[in-house]
């Protein structure tokens, strides 16, 4: 045999665009030696449907819908952010049950987020049991986010100045029950994966990013916590009520892909300690700003028939319920600039004229609300670390820009440093704890 | 009306710069603790008629490593001319900056000096053009989906530039 040293070649291997193990579109263009990656180039790209472009086109109520299909494992959040980044342009305050129940909607989201995370990258690694115990789980959390929202995935939930509707009848006692089987279920599968040895021998110390690099990567959110870092939106700048609510920060210590296994699932559960502190807190009234502005529908035709139609806009129109124009001579006409911003609730809409006008003047093309002129930029924390909305606004009908900061385009970026010098069975794992959801890095 | 920045803690506080001090700009504040890039943008505002006509966005934040707390934000805007690349890359300072300006230079056409050569983030080599400038329309056809006219061929007007809606 020949005893001279080998001189080791290296070879190309393309993982993905499309591959099974791969969470979505993406594609890694590894260097490997033998089994060992020496060099990844990440290429990303492949879901991006022009989100901000298309944002610039619609008017402000009308981009909730496409934040939806950002991060689409947990829409609530994005629909919130986007929301609140109008709102602080607007300078407009969301009623106290509002701000809960958007906080609510936050947390579902997130809980089915991380049970997403944990449960695929479970069964990449052989555990499908945890997969189907997770995912069921979600399902029951899906059904409760179905009954709240009327969608599964496609929320479009927050509205500017509010949400869409009311917690439906009987929401409390539903999601104290689905909050059983979700505590369950993380329950059996933490006793099945944290101590299992097929498990840890893949995870532990495995993707190991340190805090420095962590930071000059700009990661946030669960994988930065797993570094020991305590930072998250919700404790670092309380928005909505989270300043009112108790609940912990979980932190790793090592940043390996078994930390940010445990961190995610500690979250899990303060996300439902803080839902069922929300219930408590909650107080009744309204949850959207009331529609500020009425005037009576006759007043419209009046004015339509002197030409007069450029104060129209700022009142919603008000009918008389008996559809008989009763009240012409009592009643004056409203003259305060003030006008609502935010849609009628959809009982209203398709249930009277009142609500259907309203609804009509917000929604038809450079009618709807105008956001005075400015810029403004709204972090809250999403599944992956921080989302932010940064939004121009030229005092028109239309955002002028709106900028999405998606967390994990950050941790993708840092994906070749997680990688280097790991073995490709590495991947898995490593990739799995990304969460990556290409509708929000590609957004 | 609108919050002024410093009220919104997100946000933090508003700076300025030009673009050839914009570097010097960012090692400073980073000398002074500002150690993370959170984000990086550009905002286009030929439909405003503003000149020069991009401004470029950095935010940064102060990182308290121990306790997770943000003590305080800084964002940096710079004014960036069209046409020759006047801003000096901060990759050496942030490497996440890399991604960043290879999406500002592919969405806005924002180039970089003193960084390796740059490639588009989200699109693809063969596009045409800068989607998020205010010139590009929204419907535009690229060449590689065609037609190689970028018109599309049922619908003439579809391909033209919404033109800026007048208020009172």
């Amino acid at each position: 045999m020949n005893n001279a040293p080998r001189a080791h070649k290296t070879f190309m291997l393309n993982m993905g665009p499309q591959h099974p193990a791969m969470h979505g579109i993406v594609r890694l263009v590894l260097e490997a030696e033998g089994e060992l990656i020496r060099d990844v180039d990440v290429e990303i790209g492949y879901l991006h449907r022009a989100f901000e472009k298309h944002a610039e086109a619609e008017t402000w109520n009308n981009v909730v819908p496409w934040t939806d299909r950002l991060n689409y494992v947990s829409p609530l959040i994005n629909n919130v952010g986007y929301a609140m980044a109008a709102e602080k342009l607007a300078g407009i305050e969301v009623p106290e049950r509002g701000q809960y129940i958007r906080t609510i909607a936050c947390e579902l989201s997130r809980v089915t987020d991380h049970l997403t995370c944990v449960g695929a990258s479970a069964m990449e690694l052989g555990a499908f049991t945890v997969f189907l115990y997770l995912i069921k789980a979600r399902e029951f959390l899906y059904q409760l986010i179905d009954n709240l929202t009327g969608a599964r995935i496609t929320t479009n939930y927050a509205r500017v100045g509010g949400v869409k509707a009311d917690l439906p009848q009987g929401f409390e006692e539903k999601c104290r029950d689905v909050f059983k089987k979700v505590r369950e279920a993380v329950r059996d599968s933490d006793k099945l994966l944290t101590k299992n040895r097929i498990f840890m021998d893949r995870v532990d110390k495995t993707g190991v990013i340190s805090k420095a690099d962590a930071l000059a990567y700009g990661i946030t959110g669960p994988f930065l916590r797993s570094t020991g870092v305590p930072y998250d939106v919700r404790r670092a700048h309380p928005y909505l009520v989270y300043d009112r609510l108790d609940f912990d920060i979980p932190v790793g210590r090592t940043g390996d892909n078994f930390d940010r296994y445990l961190v995610r699932l500690a979250e899990i559960e303060q996300s439902l300690r803080i839902m069922e502190q929300c219930f408590k807190q909650m107080p009744p009234g309204k949850h959207s700003l009331e529609v500020a502005e009425m005037k009576n529908a006759f007043e419209f035709e009046d004015a339509g028939k002197f030409g007069n139609t450029a104060l129209l806009k700022k009142y919603a129109a008000k009918v008389d319920q008996t559809l008989e124009g009763g009240g012409r001579l009592e009643r004056g006409g409203i003259d305060s600039p003030s006008r609502s911003a935010v849609l009628p609730a959809k009982e209203e809409t398709y249930g009277n004229i009142e609500g259907l006008m309203n609804h009509f003047e917000l929604i038809m093309w450079s009618w709807g609300i105008r956001v005075p002129a400015g810029e403004a930029y709204v972090a809250v924390e999403g599944g992956n670390g921080e989302l932010g909305f940064h939004i121009v606004s030229d005092g028109s009908d239309r955002p002028y820009r709106v900028r999405c900061r998606p967390p994990c385009l950050y941790i993708m970026a840092a994906l070749p440093i997680l990688l280097k010098d790991s073995y490709i069975a590495d991947i898995i794992p490593t990739f799995g704890s990304v969460n990556m959801i290409g509708g929000e890095l590609d957004r | 009306m609108s919050e002024p920045a410093a009220a919104n803690p997100c946000q933090g506080e508003r700076r300025e710069a030009v673009p050839s001090a914009a570097f010097d700009a960012l090692r400073e504040l980073k000398e002074r603790g500002y150690n993370v890039l959170i984000d990086m943008t550009a905002v286009d505002y030929l439909a405003q008629g503003r000149e020069p006509r991009f401004e470029v966005v950095y935010r940064l934040m102060k990182l308290d490593l121990s306790s997770g707390e943000d003590r305080g934000r800084v964002e940096l805007h710079v004014k960036v001319p069209e046409g020759a690349p006047v801003l000096r890359s901060c990759l050496s300072l942030w490497p996440i900056a890399d991604w960043l300006e290879r999406e500002v230079w592919d969405m806005f056409g924002i180039g970089f000096v003193d960084r390796p050569k740059i490639k588009r983030l989200l699109m693809y080599e063969e596009f045409k053009g800068h989607p998020l400038r205010k010139d590009y329309p929204i419907a535009k056809r690229q060449p590689l989906i065609g037609p190689a006219s970028g018109e599309r061929p049922d619908n003439p007007s579809f391909n033209t530039v919404r033109p800026a809606v007048k208020y009172e």
